[in-house]
Order: structure tokens, then sequence, then C-alpha cells
């Protein structure tokens, strides 16, 4: 069935659609959309759910860990303070290996209020030990909260699915909502191994000493390597059954470029049609989408950026003192091979500003006439200062 | 500047002035004018709202009913010979940011003027006044205010509030935010602060819901109201905020509602002037989300309703335990404490002048 939607509902259709049982959370603009019309499905029985309305993203994130850990498929949503707010428990969720998938949508911090786009607050998370996706279209906000609990159960990992705010959440697409029998029988229902049950009485998340603490965060980051190649076979399968494939990225006009744009989220659109054009002008330009994060996908930027001369890495968020995350963790991923690019790193589109084609534009331009990138991320669009 | 009150006004050196621009059309003035002075003209203003007229200027007692109850400070009594020729909100509230986000019949506004004249009839130094606002539509009033404020994050302006009361002790704190921000994600702090008697004023806004997101459920929602997360009606019971503050021990709380106005300046007032935690609860309309949702009307609607159901508290036959709001029932009004618990600054003071005698040097160091 295809329906025009807005990214927020196509969110709330995903978590529909996964069957989740148990959905906490608390109002933050961009995201309450996808959890109001949760607990409305929920309300007239459209979704056999629990809908919490909690006190805070504290205590969301709390309760779906809780929730998570008697066994039922659990969904939370949140965005920028409010997923700031989620952290010591985000941290919890993936040490306590929950499979739980949330919904960020990516708003600017305070302060200086405001509610736009903004890639820092789930970049400030990437430690915690979330897979996390960055997702370009509707289509794929619905097809990436399917897929993230097939991922998420199959690592024993949480999952965090990002999009931009507004762009995004409050901009309307036709979407494909598949039927539900067809999610029924690619996505099968969670039966996890251990969880808590009151036949089998068993106690949960106590003291580590030093003999064993080590082993086990060791484990989290083998799951995140394990993840890697998860990622890349649930997203070939949904292909296989939906008809719309995905993997950790995307790659357009890679194999021959000399010259590789990278950009995440809502940022890859325009970047596509800026490639497309300076194709069409005999540039050997290519696109590389950044899809998945956490994991970090060193092999593939390696076997994609390996030989080219140019990277060019536009950041819709900054490391505060370093620089653009992307770049940064592009750069790190490349550094031990013996031809690399130069890597460009620009940061454009803070707080919702637009990164339109022309500003992409602009950039290629202005790396063409550079001979080497600055030593720190170049910001784009600014205002001239008095 | 206020004039002197209680004193009869003559009307020969008094009038009306209304500024069309500024109104909204919410009808409150015209309303709860008590000698039906007023009437909604039938002129716009450019925004498209009827703003209101003196319609019988002789029966006018300049009782300033009209000028206190109008959210967007565009109606009030002026004199020349008392020189006086401004809304009293003009000289704390910043003109040039007019028009407010409220929507109209939104009673955000109302409590502003009640605050602002309490603070005058305080006599407080302004200089020595910090307003502190957590996130909400509420949360707006920190911004809107001459005043130094602060606009803090959604739930932490008590602990904001706290900090400045112990680093400042010579300021006096005020906490103006949403029910959603002091009870809900903010809800801990409210009963430490109340608690401690911390040294602060909190005004909190109640409209029984998560005005700026869209009209959530939040826990002062009475049973059976409808939010949009809760469609076929609350089911969980609603915090009773005057009986928290008080069974947490606060000095001073209050409950009265924005039809309330004269009553809530004073309470305002009192809670200004009384050392430790003051608590003053204003229950507001949010047409837009609340009244929209359960079919309760405009603002003007349930401010009538306020003025209908509203119940005096009476010290010899309730506790704050019977103040606890039903929906669509009773709303139980009044200041139900005033006690003389010892402030957190005093508290911390005296305990440790006990201990520590001569060495103990009183926060903050001198120089
Ligand atoms: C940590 C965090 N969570 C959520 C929000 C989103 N938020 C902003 S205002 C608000 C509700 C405000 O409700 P209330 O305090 O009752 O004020 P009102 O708007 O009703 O005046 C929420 C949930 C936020 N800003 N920060
Ligand atoms: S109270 Fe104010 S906003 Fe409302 S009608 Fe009267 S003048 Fe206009
Ligand atoms: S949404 Fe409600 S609380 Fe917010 S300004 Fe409008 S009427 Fe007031
Ligand atoms: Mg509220």
């Amino acid at each position: 069935m295809k329906k025009v939607l807005m990214g927020n509902h196509a969110a709330s259709w995903g978590a529909k659609l996964s069957r989740v049982r148990m959905i906490a959370a608390y109002p933050i603009t961009p995201q309450t959309h996808i959890v109001e019309e949760l607990s409305e499905m929920c309300s007239d029985g459209r979704l056999d759910a629990k809908f919490l309305k909690v006190e805070s993203e504290h205590s969301a994130m709390a309760s779906v860990i809780a929730s998570e850990t008697t066994g039922v498929r659990s969904f939370t949503a949140s965005s920028s303070n409010g997923l700031a707010l989620m952290h010591e428990m985000l941290h919890w969720a993936a040490g306590a290996r929950l499979p739980i998938v949330m919904v960020n949508v990516n708003r600017a911090l305070a302060p200086g209020w405001n509610i736009w786009a903004d890639q820092g607050d789930s970049l400030a998370q990437r430690d915690t030990g979330w897979i996390q996706i960055y997702v370009e279209d509707n289509q794929e906000v619905l097809d990436s909260v399917i897929q993230g609990y097939r991922i998420a159960e199959q690592v024993n990992l949480p999952v965090m699915v990002c999009y931009d705010a507004f762009f995004l959440s409050h901009t309307y697409e036709p979407v494909d909502i598949p039927d539900q029998e067809s999610v029924d029988s690619w996505l099968p229902s969670f039966e996890p191994d251990n969880f808590l049950d009151p036949e089998n009485p068993k106690a949960y998340y106590g003291l580590v000493m030093p003999d064993n603490y080590m082993e086990m965060r060791y484990r989290l980051q083998q799951a995140h390597e394990a993840a890697k190649r998860v990622v890349s076979e649930v997203g070939n399968s949904f292909g296989n059954h939906f008809g719309r494939p995905y993997d950790l990225v995307e790659t357009i006009h890679c194999d021959d470029a000399e010259t590789v744009l990278i950009t995440s989220s809502s940022a890859t659109s325009p970047a596509r049609l800026v490639v497309d054009k300076l194709r069409d002008a005999g540039r050997k330009i290519g696109l590389l989408k950044m899809r998945v994060f956490r994991p970090f996908p060193t092999e593939i930027v390696q076997e994609i950026l390996g030989n080219k001369k140019t990277a060019i890495v536009i950041d819709r968020n900054c490391s505060w003192g370093k620089g653009g995350i992307f770049a940064d963790e592009i750069k790190g991923a490349i550094n031990n091979l013996s031809n690399r690019p130069m890597v460009y790193s620009f940061i454009a589109g803070l707080g919702g500003r637009g990164i339109t084609p022309d500003l992409i534009e602009d950039i290629v331009k202005q790396v063409e006439n550079s001979e080497s990138p600055a030593t720190s991320s170049e910001w784009i669009g600014l205002k001239p200062f008095n | 500047m206020a004039e002197k009150k209680g004193k009869k006004k003559d009307p020969k050196e008094w009038r009306i002035d209304i500024d069309a621009e500024r109104c909204k059309g919410c009808g409150f003035c015209v309303e709860f004018c008590p000698k039906g002075t007023l009437a909604m003209s039938d002129d716009f203003n450019s925004k498209g709202y009827h703003p209101p007229m003196v319609a019988n200027p002789d029966s006018c007692t300049y009782c300033d009913m009209c000028e206190m109850v109008c959210p967007e400070f565009a109606i009030w009594q002026a004199s020349d010979v008392q020189k006086k020729d401004t809304h009293i909100a003009d000289d704390l509230v910043r003109m040039d940011r007019m028009p407010h986000i409220w929507c109209p019949g939104c009673g955000i506004g109302t409590v502003v003027n009640c605050f602002v004249e309490a603070l005058h009839e305080a006599g407080l130094d302004l200089d020595k006044t910090q307003i502190v606002s957590g996130i909400g539509c509420t949360g707006r009033v920190a911004g809107y205010v001459d005043l130094d404020s602060y606009h803090t994050t959604h739930g932490r302006a008590i602990p904001f509030a706290t900090g400045l009361a112990l680093g400042a002790p010579d300021q006096k704190v005020v906490v103006i935010s949403g029910d959603g921000d002091l009870t809900a994600i903010g809800g801990n702090h409210f009963f430490h602060a109340a608690r401690r008697n911390a040294d602060m004023t909190v005004i909190c806004v109640n409209n029984f819901t998560y005005g700026m997101t869209g009209g959530q459920v939040t826990p002062t929602a009475p049973q059976k109201s409808i939010a949009i997360t809760t469609p076929y009606g609350a089911f969980d019971r609603p915090f009773n905020i005057p009986f928290i503050a008080d069974s947490c021990g606060a000095n001073f709380v209050a409950r009265w509602t924005t039809y309330h106005v004269r009553h809530l300046q004073r309470a305002i007032k009192t809670a200004l002037l009384t050392p430790g935690f003051s608590l003053v609860e204003a229950i507001s309309p949010c047409p837009t989300l609340y009244g929209r949702r359960n079919k309760l009307g405009d603002g003007l609607d349930l401010m009538k309703f306020y003025k209908e159901k509203s119940v005096r508290f009476k010290k010899d036959q309730h506790t704050t335990a019977d103040a606890e709001i039903g929906f669509q029932d009773q709303i139980m009004v009044g200041n139900f404490v005033n006690r003389e618990n010892p402030s957190l600054l005093n508290a911390m003071d005296s305990s440790l002048k006990d201990k520590l005698g001569d060495k103990y040097v009183q926060w903050p160091i001198p120089g």
C-alpha cells in the first residue's frame, strides 16, 4: 500500500509493522508525532502494545530497558535534549545487550534553543554502544526501523535510526507500506535466549569485578564487528523480500571517480543532483552515502576510497575542538592505507540551515581550486561577523 | 508605575486606553468587566481580530479588571493627572518582542500581569530580582520579562534557581514555569526544593497539558480528560500540586485561576515576601490544546468555567488533600499554607554556626 506520509509517521508505521509490544516516550519537537500516532494505534487496538507516558526521556529509556529485559520487543523515540537526557540509560541498553530500537530525530542541542536539523545530538552518543543508522528519505525511515529489529535481535545490540528534523520528520513523501503478513514472514517474532522470567529466576545487572569486566566489554566490541556483516546481510535480505536493498553505505558513480563526495542523512539527496550534474559536465566525481555510522564500516570505506585522489566530507555536526565527525572518522579509517585521498572536511547546515545543491557545488569548486586541505574543518555559509 | 490601590478613583481623571493592534480578541476584558463598560467592536485590527471598545464610559469605576485580565497587555486605565499612560506590564515586559507567541485566549499573559503587579506592590529591588523558567509555552516568560532572566532546560528551572539563590543570597529568585516542566520532568526537584524550603518563589502555570509540544497528557491532567496521547481519556491519578508542596513543608502555598486576577496577584505578592519556598499554582486556559481536545470551548469559556466551578478553601473545613482536581469538577482555590519553617539558607547557617561557633564564616564570604 502506498501512502503519503511524513517521516515521523513512517517511523510509527515501522514500529507498528514490527509488532512492538511496549512503547515508552516523552514528547519533544520534532519527534512527537511518532509516539502520538503510536499511542493512538495502541488506544484503538490497531497495535497490541502497552504505551507508557513517562515523565522524562530518562524514564522512557529506563522503561524500555526493563520491558526488553523481560523479553518484550520495545520501542521509543526522542530528539536533541531529550536524547541527551537519556545518555546514562543509553550506555545501559547497549551494555546489557538489549535489542531495543529507537528513533532519534536529529535536532540541534541547546543553548541557543533551536528545533531544527543537526546531527550533534546522536553523534554525541556514538560511544554508548548503539548501532546508528542515518537515513535519507521517509521510505528508508520505515524500512530501517523494521530492519533495525532484525539486526538488533541477531547481534543483541540496540539500534538508533536517525533522520533530520523537518527535512524528513515533517515532510510528506510517498511511502510504500508493506503488508503486515509480508513483514511477519520476514521479521521473526522476538524469542530471546535470556530474559527475566519468574519461572526461571536469575539476577540481572550485578557488580562485575575487574577480572570479568574487560571480557564483557570485549564482547560488546565483537558484537559491533559482527554487526557490520549482519547489517549487510539483513539489508540484502530485505531487498530480496521487499524489493528495496540496503547496505552499510551506498555508492553512486564511485568506481571510476577521482573525487568522492561523502554525505549522510538528508544532505545526500541534493548531493545526488550535484554529482549527476558534474558527471554530465565530464567530471570524475562519485558520491558515498554513509548510512551506518556505528559500527563504522572501516573496511568498505577503505575499499572505496583507496586509490582515489580526493574525498570531500560534508558534516552537519561538529565535535567541538576537533571538527566534522564523519570526516574525522573517515580519516581514521583510511589512515593506514598506503594510497589514500586527501580528505577535505566541511561543516554546513548546523541548526537547520539548508545544505542546497548550490552550496554543495560551491564546496566542490572550492576544493578543485585548492592545493591541499586545511588542517581543520572549514565552515561553509557563515554570515560575516562584525 | 502602579497607582495607589484601594482608593476610589476620580472618574474625571481617568480614561480607558486600548491598543487595538495588540488585541487578539479573546473577549476577557468585555466579559469580566463588572460594570458592563466594554463591548467588542466591529472593527478589525491588522491581525484580523475584533478589539474591544468603551461602550459605556460613564459606568466605569476604573477598577483595573480589564487591564489585569488582558493577556495581550492591550487595554489599560490611563490618567494624565496620575501620569499613567501605559499598561502595567509595559515597564517590565519587553514590548519590542510583542506580539508574544501565546494563542488568543491563553492565560499565560494574564499570569504575567498578576506577577508584574505583585512585583511592584511587593516593593522588591528589581535589580536584584531573577527570573528562571524551564521550557514550554510558560517557559517563554523568561524571555519576555525585562529583568535578569534565565531560560533553562526542560525540568531544571528549580535546581538552577536553587544554585542562584545559594550563590547570590541577596537576590530574589522567581521560577515561572509550566505544570509539565515543574511536576513531570522536573518533579523530583520540586519535592526537594519544597522539602528544604529553598529560597525561591515558584509560579506554576497549570494548563493540564504540555502546551508547547502539542498537547500531550501531563501528570496534572484530570482523569478522563483527553490529550493527544490519551485519546480515550487519562486514567492515572493526577498530582494535587498544593497538597504536595504542603506535605513537603513549603512555607507558602496557594492556588488561584487566571479568572481570580486580584487574588492571584495578592498571593504572588505574599509569596514574594515569604522567606523559604513559596508556591503559587495558577490554573490557566490552554484553549488551543486542552480546551479544544476536550471540547470545552475557547479561552473565554474556560475562564467562565473557572468562575463558576471554583470553591474557596476554608481552613476549618478543608485540607490541601481536598484540592484534587477532577475533570470539569470543582477547582479549590485559596491561600492554603502560610508557615515559617526555616529556609534552606537559614537552616544551613544556623546548623553550621551551631557546630562551628566563631570559626563559621557566613556565605558568601565578604570581600
Ligand atoms: C529534555 C527535554 N525533553 C522534552 C522537551 C520538549 N518539551 C519542550 S516544552 C515541553 C512541555 C512543556 O509543558 P509545560 O511545562 O506544561 O508548559 P506549557 O507549554 O504547557 O506552558 C516539552 C515536553 C525538551 N525541551 N527537553
Ligand atoms: S482582553 Fe485584551 S486581548 Fe482580550 S479582547 Fe480584551 S483587549 Fe483584546
Ligand atoms: S498552546 Fe496552549 S499554553 Fe501554549 S500558547 Fe497556546 S493556548 Fe497557551
Ligand atoms: Mg502545561
